[in-house]
């Protein structure tokens, strides 16, 4: 009898943070509460170890484990991408946890299943796969959005996206079922081969994809199906809510990118059409209803439902261009709006005391430097050139045009326009204000600083530098078509 | 002298202010002296990097000069492209001008003054980097990097409804730029379609659409000309899209005021001459009359309604409505005279118009108030000011001998050329200019000393005196020496009807002037 040869380096950076994560439940117990900051940079040594065994990866193009898994530059892309959402998470949590005496082990730990949820969605081959990262994911965060236990706003943070997300992961495993149904597989490449055959059962086809279009839609918070995002993302932790605002919505698109383009090829005029809507809606909405929102974090989830809106014109153009583009922006977006959640985790102080957009009137002449980093991100999120948002607008738009959806592209552009409104809002009240509290216990510590130094610059080298990334996402964009 | 600098010099030119803003970073802001001696520093000097351009302009050829050319983004098709012609190197002198001085008007500024300067030294390269860009996409990325340090200049440093009018301003100009970048997308991509070459290069496209390689069907050539046409029209501003300038010009700091009229209007204008019309030649022609119709629209309203106006900013930026409508009607006269007496006309309002903005500026440091009835008689407290003051209101006017005489001359005549009926009722904007500033003049100017609060006012100081000499010795220069700066524009003038296919409207004038 053969052994099969187990193929480690395929699935390393999972079992790397699994095993991180695993270790940090283990030694909990054993620590006094005082040390158990050491978790924190336990946690982070792990995404950097996990950072490091993507390596192996490079360059390597092929499925894995009977084709369950798949290695290639597009999940590369995304475990990368996941690995640093991870790391910069850990980094802002570190000091917020201790500020609001939430320091336990299970918070990083969850926030590394979460990540290996995501890294699983992005490198399987196979529905049922993906089905089991994003369960990993979902519960993960579902807690994690709880975390603050004593606090209402939390606890119904996590109730209702526990509730609807359950519906989106029935959605989903509905859609496996009748897709399996339909072709006797759940295999991504099987299924389109399938599909690419003479019979099929249409109507089955479509409702599965319809399905699990709804449920992955759910995840990124594309209109209509993001109705629970505002409410989840004011009540959770503001780590964790800057981790939900990029980390699960990359994934859902990694998913999205994966699914439709590799199994779904033969029916894409119907996805891209409702896709069309489903994006336009979505930045109309995102970036109209951001405008009133008096709760920077509020304010933040709508200008996230608005960026997944952006994503989603890159999806909806469906060529390597747009796929490409899509990928530099999901990067872009976790560069820049982590930034502007650490600066307001640092100001949101304790219990979310100061999120309310008036809270940060005259932060300018207090605290020039968090003022003048936030504005950097507050720019880059609504797109002002030389910065990493603008890169990414313009490649999303470049996409659209090239694949004759300029009408998208102009409802992109001048919703855009709307963003400049509430994005500028408050660099009005930290620059045109008079303060009306000073911001020395906003403290910054070694996590925190990191984190957005991190940020600053990469917003800055997507902005001015972007030409090796832009390489990097072509070529990954390339293998999931 | 070497090629090394010509290459260069653009670069240095557009970037030693943003430069000097970093290296402002490291002084303390509370060191005011320094950071506003350090920016003037800093100004000068690229005034003075700005004279090598002129000094060593060809102006026998209509070709861009001083060019550099590198790859920046090469996968997407975006290069560094920037170089001068005769269109754009008197605007960009005429920035690194106004600068300086715009400075020296800001050197009772003490609020946040480190800041202040900053964003003022961003806004210069943005400005030469919007007159330099041969490149689609730079155009547009310093076109829209611009709008935030005049963001933060007119929202911190301005009047009353500051904020209200910062966020105007910006909402406003960013309307019609989202749309120009479609349109620079589309361009770009039936650009790449028809030839093989994905590239934003702006002399590549040009030539490709008049060697034929790529055509527009008129439907689309309609579109993207409204795409361009509403982002320049915004920025001028033309008639009906100018609500947004009486409220950013009377709420922003009188330094930004001079910058804002004196160069980012001209960006709109430099942006009809420059895209508009070479790109789109066969919709401009067809449009030319309902555009000059809203030119004309512009000229006459802005000037009605100046003249009703009691607060001296208002006054002044309701006739630069009035005096930018003129120059769009001369740019859509597709004649030599039109075209060179517009542009002539975008370097007279710079330099008239900031003149007038640092004028009222220095009184209103004096009286805080703007207001023409608060004033009265301030012949006898400050003479020189009255003088200074009646010279640049009657070079505003386009009195013969000084600057916009020769621009308004040249504008009329190329109307004239196209319909006498243009020309009568845009002449009449030169009359109602005469009678809004006069009136205006007079009223604050000439009469009794009414208020005893004007009695006591000190006359104008040394720097401020030093801060206006420059602009008057350029109202006489360019009045009495118009060929220096008429010269240089013309091969660009005539490449550019060449294009427009206007050619037999390019009469004898432009021939008799080609340089020996």
């Amino acid at each position: 009898m053969n052994i099969p040869v187990i193929d480690i380096y395929a699935i390393l950076p999972v079992v790397v943070l699994s095993v991180f994560g695993i270790a940090i439940m283990v030694i909990e117990p054993f620590l006094a509460s005082k040390s158990k900051v050491g978790l924190g940079w336990l946690a982070f040594a792990g995404t950097l170890a996990a950072g490091l065994s993507v390596i192996p990866m490079h360059g390597r193009q092929g499925p894995a484990y009977s084709n369950l898994w798949i290695v290639d530059d597009f999940s590369t892309f995304f475990h990368v991408l996941f690995i640093f959402i991870a790391a910069m998470t850990t980094l802002i949590s570190i000091d917020y946890l201790r500020r609001e005496n939430l320091h336990r082990g299970e918070y990083y730990a969850l926030l590394l299943f979460a990540t290996t949820g995501m890294l699983v969605m992005a490198g399987s081959n196979e529905l049922m796969m993906i089905f089991i990262g994003l369960e990993i994911l979902s519960i993960g965060t579902y807690v994690l959005a709880g975390f603050r236990r004593t606090d209402l706003r939390s606890n119904e943070a996590a109730l209702k996206y526990f509730l609807l997300g359950s519906f989106a992961s029935a959605f989903f495993l509905y859609g496996v079922a009748l897709i399996f149904g339909a072709t006797g597989s759940t295999n991504l490449i099987s299924i389109a081969a399938s599909l690419a055959g003479a019979e099929s059962q249409w109507g089955l086809v479509h409702l599965s994809a319809a399905l699990i279009l709804v449920a992955l839609c759910f995840k990124v918070a594309v209109a209509p199906f993001h109705i629970w995002a505002p409410d989840v993302y004011e009540g959770a932790p503001t780590p964790i809510t800057g981790f939900m605002s990029v980390g699960p919505k990359a994934a859902g698109f990694a998913v999205l990118f994966r699914v439709f383009v590799t199994a779904f090829p033969m029916i894409e005029s119907r996805w891209t059409e409702i896709m069309f809507v489903l994006a336009a809606l979505t930045m109309i909405l995102g970036n109209v209803i951001a405008v009133v929102q008096p709760n920077i974090k509020r304010m933040l989830a709508y200008s996230s439902i608005a960026h997944a809106g952006y994503i989603a014109v890159a999806f909806t153009a469906n060529s390597s261009r747009g796929n490409a583009a899509a990928l530099f922006y999901t990067l872009a977006y976790a560069t820049m709006n982590l930034g502007a959640f650490a600066i307001v985790t640092i100001l949101s102080r304790g219990e979310d005391a100061k999120v309310k957009l008036s809270d940060y009137a005259g932060l300018a002449t207090k605290r020039p430097g968090l003022a003048a980093l936030l504005s950097l991100f507050l720019l880059s999120l609504a797109g002002v050139p030389f910065t990493a948002g603008f890169a990414g607008k313009f490649l999303i738009f470049r996409s659209a045009v090239e694949s004759n959806l300029t009408s998208l592209a102009v409802i992109g552009v001048l919703t855009t326009v709307v963003s400049f409104y509430y994005y500028l809002y408050v660099i009005v009240q930290m620059y045109m204000k008079e303060p009306s509290e000073d911001f020395s216990d906003a403290r910054l510590t070694l996590g925190l600083t990191t984190a957005l130094l991190v940020a600053a610059a990469g917003t800055l080298y997507l902005g001015l530098l972007p030409a090796r990334i832009l390489e990097w996402t072509a070529q990954a964009a390339l293998h999931v078509l | 002298m070497g090629g090394l600098i010509d290459n260069g010099i653009l670069t240095i030119v557009t970037f030693l202010p943003a430069l000097g803003a970093i290296l402002l970073l490291f002084f303390k802001s509370d060191n005011v002296k320094a950071v506003r001696a350090f920016s003037l520093a800093v100004t000068l000097l690229t005034f003075i990097f700005s004279l090598h351009l002129i000094a060593h302009f060809n102006s026998g050829s209509a070709d861009f000069q001083f060019v550099v050319n590198v790859p920046w983004i090469p996968s997407v098709g975006i290069g560094y492209y920037m170089g001068v012609d005769g269109v754009s190197i008197f605007l960009i002198l005429l920035a690194t001008v106004l600068t300086p001085l715009a400075v020296l008007a800001s050197w009772s500024i003490t609020k946040r003054a480190k800041e202040y300067f900053l964003f003022m030294l961003l806004l210069e390269t943005g400005m030469i980097g919007v007159f330099a860009s041969l490149d689609l996409f730079l155009f547009y990325l310093f076109w829209e990097v611009m709008l935030v340090p005049m963001y933060f200049l007119i929202g911190i440093w301005g009047g009353e409804r500051r904020i209200y009018a910062a966020m105007k301003f910006v909402l406003y100009t960013m309307i019609g730029g989202v749309l120009m970048l479609v349109a620079i997308l589309s361009l770009y991509f039936m650009h790449g379609n028809a030839t093989g070459e994905f590239t934003f290069s702006y002399p590549r496209i040009l030539d490709a659409l008049g060697r034929g390689t790529l055509v527009l069907e008129p439907q689309m050539e309609l579109l993207l000309f409204a795409a361009f046409f509403l982002a320049f029209a915004i920025k001028v501003p033309l008639f009906p899209f100018h609500t947004w300038l009486p409220d950013a010009h009377v709420e922003a700091p009188t330094a930004g005021s001079v910058l804002l009229a004196g160069v980012l209007l001209k960006m709109g204008t430099y942006g009809l001459v420059r895209f508009s019309l070479p790109l789109f030649p066969k919709m401009s022609d067809f449009l030319a009359p309902a555009i000059s119709v809203l030119a004309i629209v512009g000229i006459i309203y802005g000037a009605l309604v100046a003249m009703v106006q009691p607060d001296l900013k208002k006054l002044v930026a309701y006739s630069s409505v009035s005096h930018l409508g003129f120059i769009v009607l001369g740019i859509f006269s597709f004649n030599a005279q039109g075209i060179e007496g517009a542009i002539y006309q975008m370097l007279n309002h710079g330099v008239s118009t900031g003149a007038l903005f640092l004028l009222v500026g220095m009184i209103y440091e004096r009286r805080h108030t703007r207001l023409i009835s608060e004033f009265g008689g301030l012949a006898s407290p400050m003479p020189a000011f009255a003088l200074v003051f009646l010279f640049v209101t009657l070079s505003s006017i386009g009195l013969p001998g000084l600057n916009g005489f020769v621009g308004e001359f040249l504008v009329l005549l190329g109307t004239f050329g196209v319909s006498p009926a243009y020309a009568a009722f845009a002449a009449t904007g030169v009359i109602l200019s005469a009678v809004y500033m006069l009136w205006m003049f007079q009223r604050v100017v000439w009469g009794e000393t009414s208020n005893p609060e004007n009695a006591i006012l000190s006359d104008l100081g040394f720097r401020e005196r030093l801060t206006l000499i420059p602009l008057l010795v350029l109202i006489v220069w360019m009045g009495v020496y118009s060929n220096h700066f008429l010269r240089p524009m013309d091969a660009s003038v005539t490449k550019l009807l060449n294009r427009i296919e206007h050619t037999e409207r390019t009469d004898t004038r432009t021939a008799d002037r080609v340089p020996q």
